[in-house]
């Protein structure tokens, strides 16, 4: 195209493509249960992610902040839905009111971190956002006295299910002749979400808003002399990707019917980062790809390695979980040795690495 | 000269980089429709004054006075809201976006649509989406690179590259329109070419603040001329009587032996 851009919507001219995939997201719940309703989670959880990632994509791939601490924003969510909607307070919010509360909430977080150190160059941002991160999982690990209100290590247990009317999330149920398990229905709905977060990521990216982002990232100087207050807008990043931080925290909370703080440690971080940077960060299709290989690979490996190894050499000698991070720590340096832009980047991420690489 | 004459004053404007004296009490008088020049010898302070004027550098005294209102210090966007445009001497384009996108950019500041436009798409957002696109185009047919709308900024020519800089600027509807030095790397040419452009913007009511290398063509363009040197203004006048001073020439050769 010598050096022309054109804007092609995702789906356009590829009606096909869009039946098949439809019909795989559709089929995949059903094929997963085959293997047994651990595979549907998988599956629900790689559909987290995916929303996660391209909540973050946000930050990081628009707007070009490094956030080291998105799961604060994760925790915040989850932690909102845990106290409104379980045995601990007593309290029951129905989940339209605590979803929304909860990307509020977490919106407010990412304001109030966000307004003091949006200036601050991006690795002192990083550094930041880390110690967030860090400062919530703390928290909520030691809320439980002089008041409990988090209940420190042992986390909330007993949480609401999704409901709408007597329609339970939780329970199995037949619709239309169909019987649906729980994680299948919830799989429904992440789907749903997923969608929701690529739309809002795909018009963002095509706005006014999306333009002020790609011009700060580009050059702030030029973008501050355009008129944009770089600042705000920053924020306004910040704040959306925290939202959807927060969002994707009351469905896990939901979904799982117990939280604690172990599961929004740092770690945690830096796997939804390495899904947007490793997939192709700005790029949405790349993102989607970083979500699920990076959620379904280390289970392939623990469903994989078990037979393999005890086939091999009958006993285990490595223990899936530490190969896990082996795996995930190669693949991560060979993407960025050989594909610096991430597995499926969009054309322009690649351009912009491979001259400046020159 | 009668205030609303008078589109920005300088008072007394001073900016030190440790011991430099980057600029010593500057003042001057840009009227309004006036095509205005800064000239001195390189390191004179001409880019530091853009700077301070347009709010990237904080000046350690002085303030200027921009149709009727005091500027604030230290923030650039507000300075490009109340109408001052710019462009920099070493280009500063976004250069993987493309020549139409970049205009578009510079839109930013006299359009509305928020988040919410952005994601629901509502009539509003796309009318003004629209409309954005079309001012855009017709810039870049005003600077003259229409067909080079879909190119990425970076693979223009480096003329086209200072032509897209100038669409940018205008693109938010500046009062004064500052130029650093539109025709450094020039050739003949696209340096008329430039002149003829600058001449139709400033016919088309912008003041323009040209700091410019080229004496010919300062001299030919501007209806007044300050001359800076070491940071201080030794000289304003109309270009015939600049040409003349005994110090220009003196800060001139000077400059150029050294
Ligand atoms: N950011 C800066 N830090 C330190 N010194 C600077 C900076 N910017 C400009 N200067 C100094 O200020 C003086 C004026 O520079 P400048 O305004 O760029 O001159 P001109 O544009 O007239 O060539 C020079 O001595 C230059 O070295
Ligand atoms: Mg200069």
């Amino acid at each position: 195209m010598n050096g022309q851009r054109r804007r092609i919507p995702l789906w356009q001219g590829h009606w096909l493509g869009l039946v098949l995939l439809a019909a795989t997201l559709f089929a995949v719940p059903f094929v997963a249960a085959l293997g047994g309703q651990a595979w549907v989670r998988i599956a629900n959880f790689a559909i987290l992610y995916v929303f996660l990632a391209l909540g973050l994509n946000i930050v990081v791939g628009y707007a070009g902040l490094l956030d080291l601490g998105y799961v604060a924003f994760y925790a915040v969510g989850a932690y909102a839905y845990a106290l409104l909607a379980s045995p601990h307070f007593g309290i029951h919010l129905p989940f339209w009111v605590i979803l929304p509360f909860g990307a509020g909430l977490a919106c407010f977080f990412g304001v109030v971190l966000g307004a003091p150190t949006l200036k601050l160059r991006g690795d002192y941002l990083a550094i930041v956002t880390l110690g967030f991160g860090e400062i919530i999982r703390i928290f909520m690990n030691n809320l439980n006295a002089p008041i409990n209100i988090t209940n420190g290590a042992q986390g909330i247990t007993l949480i609401d299910p999704i409901r709408i009317g007597d329609f339970s999330f939780s329970q199995t149920s037949t619709i239309f002749g169909v019987t649906l398990s729980g994680p299948q229905k919830y799989y429904f709905l992440l789907v749903a979400l997923a969608i929701l977060v690529i739309m809002v990521n795909m018009r963002l990216q095509d706005s006014r808003i999306g333009r002020a982002w790609q011009a700060i990232r580009e050059d702030e100087v030029a973008a501050k002399a355009c008129g944009i207050n770089t600042r705000n807008i920053k924020l306004l990043a910040f704040a959306m990707g925290a939202s959807f931080g927060g969002i994707a925290g009351g469905v896990f909370a939901a979904m799982q019917g117990f939280v604690s703080p172990e599961s929004f440690s740092l770690m945690e971080s830096i796997t939804i980062l390495s899904m947007v940077v490793l997939g192709g960060m700005g790029h949405i299709p790349g993102v989607i790809l970083g979500a699920v290989l990076l959620t379904g690979l280390p289970e392939a490996l623990r469903y994989g390695i078990e037979p393999l190894q005890k086939a091999a050499f009958g006993r285990m000698i490595i223990d899936p979980e530490s190969l896990r991070m082996l795996v995930f720590g190669l693949a991560l340096v060979l993407v960025m040795r050989f594909r610096p832009a991430g597995l499926w980047p969009s054309s322009l991420r690649r351009r912009e690495l491979s001259e400046t690489t020159d | 000269m009668s205030a609303h004459q008078v589109l920005l004053e300088a008072h007394e404007v001073a900016k030190h980089f440790g011991g430099v004296k980057a600029l010593h009490d500057v003042s001057l008088t840009i009227r309004r429709g006036e095509i205005y020049g800064l000239i001195g010898p390189n390191g004179a302070g001409k880019t530091t004054f853009f700077n301070c004027l347009t709010g990237l550098y904080r000046n350690e005294s002085g303030h200027f006075v921009f149709d009727g209102v005091k500027l604030a210090a230290d923030a650039p966007h507000k300075a490009a809201e109340i109408g001052i445009a710019r462009t920099f001497q070493n280009i500063r384009l976004f250069g993987n976006m493309t020549a139409i996108e970049n205009v578009m950019v510079g839109r930013h500041l006299r359009t509305r649509a928020g988040v919410f436009g952005a994601i629901s798409r509502n009539a509003a957002t796309r009318a003004e989406e629209a409309a954005i696109a079309r001012r855009a185009e017709e810039l870049l047919h005003y600077v003259g690179i229409q067909e080079r709308a879909h190119d990425y900024a970076r693979h223009l020519s480096y003329g086209d590259q200072r032509r897209l800089e100038i669409a940018r600027a205008l693109a938010t509807e500046p009062k004064l329109l500052a130029l650093d030095e539109p025709a450094a790397g020039m050739n003949g040419t696209e340096t008329e070419a430039l002149r003829l452009l600058v001449e139709g913007i400033c016919r088309d009511g912008v003041t323009v603040l040209l700091i410019e290398h080229d004496v010919k063509l300062v001299m030919g363009l501007c209806g007044r001329v300050a001359v800076l040197d070491y940071g201080e203004k030794i000289c304003e006048d109309v270009p015939a009587v600049v040409q003349k001073d005994p110090r220009v020439i003196e800060a001139y050769l000077g400059g150029s032996v050294a």
